[in-house]
């Protein structure tokens, strides 16, 4: 009997001492940590790992990166499950902020989609300007296309893409729904040989081992701009409102956006992003 | 294969140098699957000496329950964690979702079930006369226990090893209740994913490379103690 019972003790004693490992970071967790939702792109680029640090450095928080696709940081925005959101969604973020679950949306910046696909280009769409000619003639064409599929920003844009089209690529041979980030969808793009929607920082960041090229750039259509978005602290208290303001005012800061100017610079001979802070906010969406 | 014989190279180069990012994700990935597995020997082993010794009614139900837990898919465990931690969730108030607390967590909810069906199955294993006997010579029900658990010990470091290994291995949970954060919840599997969706492919090799090498290690030390100890 008496074993059962210090064993028992020693079971007590140790959920008493996780409890307090909880209770500890819970402690933690209700001042200084900042839940950021992102985007991938902002994540597999690189940018966030350059941005992050200075940050957290500048004003004693503790960013939590969380990069998901656009639409699943803001269904967390929308559940109260993140502080500030840095999504490239915009007819999404607009239904975001109708539905008063969102504060203060800022543009930050933008960089471009691109249409890749293999060098042979067997829907022969390389030259062509606009993007709903180039979406016509690979379907026309039946030539292999992947899709995000996964609400994330860059699957929106494809999807409205389409929509311009007036066509229904949907459950066609030729149409794949990867259900994966950007840098992973280029990847089964590259090893399948076809054409897929880019944001031109994966692109660039992911170049030298893809094999895939830049084949439509250019069209006004194909604009991608990333907006902070801080979560409606009256919808959910425990939001961490002074931290999402204060990443929020980071990220338009002129010094960042200087930053933002110049990465990627010295890798990849062009900028991936440029910045846009209080710019009047683009039309073409 | 000049993309593996990078990844070599790379990896050769990270563990060389002993670089501080790689070094810390490796220190994670061993602090959190192995905090992991000794929560899920006290709970599984106990647990599974419980079910096997017991009867009661409703055992073929919960052993078969067990059998299933053993291939519990993580990606389930790490959404239900994920649901049941998020902030205004049922356990919102213990704010521990993208942390290392919550992997534990996650990754001891893995390894339980394995843990418990192994130490179920080699307890049953023993002998069935083995425990008429102890009991024969004067042994108190936890003394029965303990011998029989000590009897069992060579089956349940087999457990050990697969709980381990299972969690190690795991990137689904890992990845949703820890977040993947830098320098805070990043571990060998979610350092892999990342990079390979980053296409830093040498990188990504490297990373696994280390992750092999570091379950070889415990394996090859679990190893020795088991075979060390095997009655001749």
């Amino acid at each position: 009997m008496k074993r059962i019972f210090s064993a028992l003790l020693f079971c007590a004693a140790l959920v008493l001492l996780l409890a307090g490992v909880m209770g500890s970071s819970a402690a933690r967790a209700e001042t200084r940590d900042l839940i950021l939702a992102t985007t991938t792109s902002t994540q597999d680029s690189g940018l966030l790992d350059e941005l992050i640090p200075l940050f957290e450095k500048s004003s004693g928080y503790f960013v939590k990166t969380i990069a998901v696709g656009s639409g699943q940081a803001m269904a967390m925005g929308t559940k109260g499950e993140a502080d500030v959101l840095l999504v490239h969604s915009p007819a999404a973020e607009e239904k975001f902020m109708a539905a008063d679950s969102g504060v203060h949306r800022q543009l930050v910046m933008h960089n471009d989609f691109v249409i890749v696909g293999p060098p042979n280009d067997p829907a022969g769409i390389r030259g062509e300007t606009s993007a709903t000619a180039a979406f016509k003639k690979i379907a026309g064409a039946g030539a292999l296309f992947l899709s995000r599929g996964d609400n994330s920003g860059t699957h929106a844009k494809e999807k409205g893409v389409w929509k311009a089209t007036g066509l229904t690529p949907d459950g066609q041979s030729w149409y794949q729904q990867t259900g994966l980030g950007m840098g992973q969808t280029l990847n089964v793009a590259a090893e399948k040989k076809g054409y897929t929607l880019a944001d031109r920082g994966t692109y660039l960041a992911l170049q030298k081992t893809l094999g895939l090229e830049i084949l439509v750039e250019g069209d006004p259509l194909l604009l991608n701009v990333y907006h902070v978005i801080e979560v409606n602290p009256g919808k959910w208290p425990k939001v961490n409102t002074p931290g999402a303001r204060a990443f929020a005012a980071f990220m338009v800061a002129a010094p960042t956006q200087e930053i933002i100017r110049s990465f990627g610079v010295a890798k990849f001979g062009s900028p991936l992003f440029f910045p846009d802070a209080g710019k009047p906010e683009p039309s073409g969406k | 294969m000049d993309l593996i014989a990078e990844g070599i190279a790379k990896a050769l180069a990270l563990l060389t140098s002993f670089d501080p990012e790689v070094l810390g994700i490796t220190l994670l990935s061993l602090k959190v699957s192995g905090t992991a597995t000794l929560l899920s020997l006290l709970v599984g082993i106990t647990s599974g000496t419980l079910l096997a010794l017991a009867e009661f009614p409703g055992k073929r139900l919960l052993m078969s329950l067990v059998n299933t837990g053993m291939g519990l898919p993580p990606v389930v465990v790490g959404l239900f964690v994920t649901i049941f931690l998020w902030r205004n969730g049922p356990l919102g108030f213990l704010g521990i979702l993208y942390t290392p607390t919550a992997m534990i967590l996650a990754q001891g909810i893995i390894a339980t079930p394995i843990v418990t069906g192994i130490t179920l199955a080699s307890v049953q294993n023993l002998p069935a006369n083995l425990k008429l006997q102890i009991l024969a010579l004067g042994a108190t029900r936890p003394q029965l226990v303990w011998i029989l658990i000590k009897e069992a010990r060579l089956p349940l470091l087999a457990g050990v090893m697969a709980g381990f290994g299972g969690v190690i291995s795991e990137v689904g949970a890992s990845i949703m209740v820890g977040g993947n954060i830098k320098g805070y919840s990043r571990v060998l599997t979610t350092a892999t994913v990342m990079e390979t969706s980053r296409g830093n492919f040498d990188v990504a090799i490297a990373l696994s490379l280390i992750l092999l090498l570091l379950c070889f290690v415990i394996n090859y030390l679990l190893t020795r103690i088991q075979q060390r100890e095997r009655p001749r």
